[in-house]
């Protein structure tokens, strides 16, 4: 068929793997906190604050490296709004994490338009870190072995949480503050500075990934650019049931969704992108209906830890 | 009748008050602090807070036409609530009220014209309320039954169905009921004259009525029937409402047809009384803005009446203020996540825990 030709298919996976980094490192984070018994739906509006942190900076720097260091440090600071609510004070995790999220919205918007409403700056491409030998392959050299560094860190995530989550004893210590947080505390252990930690750590993850959104993927930032990315991370951490490498093939997944659109513009089709902007959905949908099974979800998910209560 | 039966009701509703005028007088503390901190920003920004909330007042709660709009906002939004307190009262996130509303709109707005060109009025109003929360509740029937007779987490499937439906309602918008006679990609729009009635003299909606009426008979059908216990029983404990032999797949696809209808009728009253039409990409995702206001108001339908008008006031008066005082209307996004913020700190200084439906 004349449709998977090499542009064809380079774009695709280039694209997908561009659109799934952020929600793949969103999806990585909140599987951390919700292991932990914090179910994070403040993870968009961390992102947002990291798309338009990480750009800010990348633009003020001229150095796109250090923008997704400062993507990361302004998803933290957004989760650290998020530990001391819901963790340190046992408040709702769904009426701060929404607020969090309105607030980011609201205030990246402001700033973006005080700074940047009449020039829409735009940052300049990545520079890339190309892999020799495995750079050269078509299709996929392109799209996965010549990428900047953050990709390659990014997907050495998934291994190295799946051994943080079996083999290490923070990883342990994580999983029981989700599934029996008052026997973690029995065994000695702060559940509370445990639920932080994970807390923290999804901000920067879901940070860093709105970072690479603005700097690497988009270029600029565009308010309210995230778009529903951090609750799709949601979806990807529930359905990967704790496994980090299932939250990579469902962000690749998403991510190759979203990128068909522009794959198949690059080839002369044109369907609206609403259709196809369904399909991932769609696909999650039609998974679940054939081999839907029940939810594995941490026994203490949502639910404010505070000693001495049950 | 017994002196029993009459004092029972009666202490139970001094309760109510008392519980009411608490959280009210919890709410108004944080407020002030929120729209203080707020005020910090807006100086940032050159600005006079004073004058810009004296705006916000002045365009939301004291002039009527502003106070009329804030009454008109609060209908889809009171029956939102509704739906919110449904599913959550019956343990069930039902986090995909967006979807299910913009359905209801689109359908509202797709058989609105037509209806209203063939029958009378007020039959075509109906048949467009009935239609519109009939597609809400079908659009959540998957996640229904996957979650009663499967298990499935309900939490992924509205999510899904929810950013499924809003690309689904724009393919419609475009493809389908697009008229023809304008440029811009949007549906016929209803006439005026063809729109809900407007009550009194005013320009507000009687969309707010049917608002009013849902949330009380929720709260009522919720705290004093048989069935509003059975789905209560199932949001507190699904385990012991099974071995107290209530049919627990059946409540929940239950709770969760009402809740998904209500959201769609809350788009088919927005589309009848306020909108006339859907445009394409209309998103004004009012769903997620009142999870937060709903938990606020502990799933009380009474308290959330009171929540729904403040965050209504909030957003017609801080609209039209930003557009006045030459502020991006984002800057209102950050005074209601201030005040839902200090809200719930209110509500931890003062002793008392938000809890919620667990997953």
């Amino acid at each position: 068929m004349s449709l998977f030709t090499e542009p064809f298919l380079t774009a695709l996976v280039l694209g997908a793997v561009t659109a799934g980094l952020p929600l793949l490192l969103a999806g990585l984070g909140e599987q951390m906190s919700e292991r932990a018994g914090v179910l994070n739906v403040g993870i968009e509006g961390m992102m947002l604050a990291g798309a338009y942190g990480g750009f800010l900076v990348a633009y003020r720097s001229g150095s796109i490296p250090l923008g997704l260091f400062g993507g990361a440090t302004c998803g933290g600071l957004v989760a650290a709004l998020m530990a001391l609510f819901c963790v340190r004070l046992a408040l709702s995790q769904i009426v701060v994490g929404i607020a969090l999220t309105l607030a980011a919205e609201g205030l990246t918007a402001l700033l973006h338009h005080v700074q940047f409403s009449q020039t829409y700056p735009r940052l300049p491409a990545a520079a890339t870190l190309p892999i020799p030998l495995l750079s050269a392959m078509p299709v996929v050299g392109p799209a996965l072995f010549d990428r900047p560094l953050i990709v390659y860190l990014a997907l050495a995530c998934v291994p190295a949480l799946s051994r943080l989550y079996r083999e290490t004893h923070f990883g342990l210590a994580l999983q029981a503050a989700g599934d029996a947080p008052a026997a973690l505390d029995a065994a000695g252990v702060d559940v509370l500075r445990t639920r932080m930690a994970a807390v923290l750590a999804t901000g920067v993850l879901a940070g860093t990934g709105g970072a690479f959104m603005a700097e690497i993927g988009a270029g600029l930032f565009v308010p309210f650019m995230t778009n529903g990315a951090g609750f799709i991370g949601i979806v990807l951490a529930m359905l990967a049931r704790g496994r980090p490498l299932w939250v990579l093939w469902g962000a690749l997944l998403f991510g190759m969704c979203l990128s068909l659109a522009t794959a198949l513009q690059v080839v002369g089709v044109d369907i609206p992108s609403d259709v196809i902007q369904m399909i991932p959905f769609a696909a999650v949908m039609a998974v679940l209906v054939a081999f839907g099974r029940r939810a594995s979800l941490p026994a203490a998910l949502g639910v404010p830890y505070r000693r001495g209560e049950r | 009748m017994t002196t029993g039966r009459v004092e029972a009701p009666t202490r139970r509703e001094a309760d109510l008050y008392a519980t009411s005028s608490r959280t009210i007088l919890l709410a108004l503390a944080p407020i002030l602090v929120a729209l203080t901190l707020a005020g910090a920003l807006l100086l940032a920004l050159g600005v006079d807070p004073l004058t810009y909330y004296g705006y916000v007042l002045q365009r939301g709660l004291l002039s009527p036409l502003g106070f009329e709009g804030t009454i008109t906002r609060m209908a889809p939004l009171l029956l939102l609530a509704a739906s919110l307190i449904v599913a959550f009262q019956a343990g069930i996130w039902n986090l995909g009220g967006d979807g299910q509303f913009l359905l209801g709109a689109l359908t509202a707005a797709a058989a609105g014209p037509p209806l209203a060109a063939h029958l009378p009025v007020s039959a075509a109003l109906l048949l467009c309320l009935i239609v519109g929360a009939g597609v809400g509740a079908v659009w959540a029937l998957l996640p229904a039954l996957l979650r009663a007779y499967q298990g499935v987490n309900e939490i992924i499937t509205t999510l899904m169905m929810s950013f499924l439906g809003v690309s689904f309602a724009n393919v419609l918008v475009k493809l389908v009921f697009r008229d023809t006679t304008t440029t811009v990609p949007q549906t016929r729009t209803l006439p005026v004259a063809d729109r809900l009635p407007r009550l009194f003299d005013t320009t507000v909606t009687s969309g707010v009525l049917i608002g009013l009426v849902a949330i009380v008979v929720v709260q009522l059908v919720i705290t004093r029937t048989a069935f509003g216990l059975r789905l209560r029983v199932v949001g507190a404990n699904a385990r012991a409402a099974v071995h107290a032999g209530l049919p627990v797949p059946r409540l929940v696809v239950a709770a969760f047809v009402i809740s998904a209808g209500l959201a769609g009728l809350a788009g088919a009253v927005e589309i009848l009384g306020v909108e006339g039409n859907v445009r394409a990409d209309w998103n004004p995702a009012f769903s997620l803005t009142v999870v937060p206001l709903v938990f606020l108001a502990r799933f009380n339908g009474f308290a959330a009446i009171f929540f729904v008008f403040l965050f209504s006031v909030l957003s017609i008066g801080g609209e039209s203020a930003a557009h006045r005082m030459g502020v991006p209307s984002f800057f209102n996004l950050v005074i209601v996540a201030l005040v839902l913020v200090l809200l719930a700190l209110a509500e931890y200084l003062g002793g008392r825990r938000l809890s919620g439906p667990v997953a």
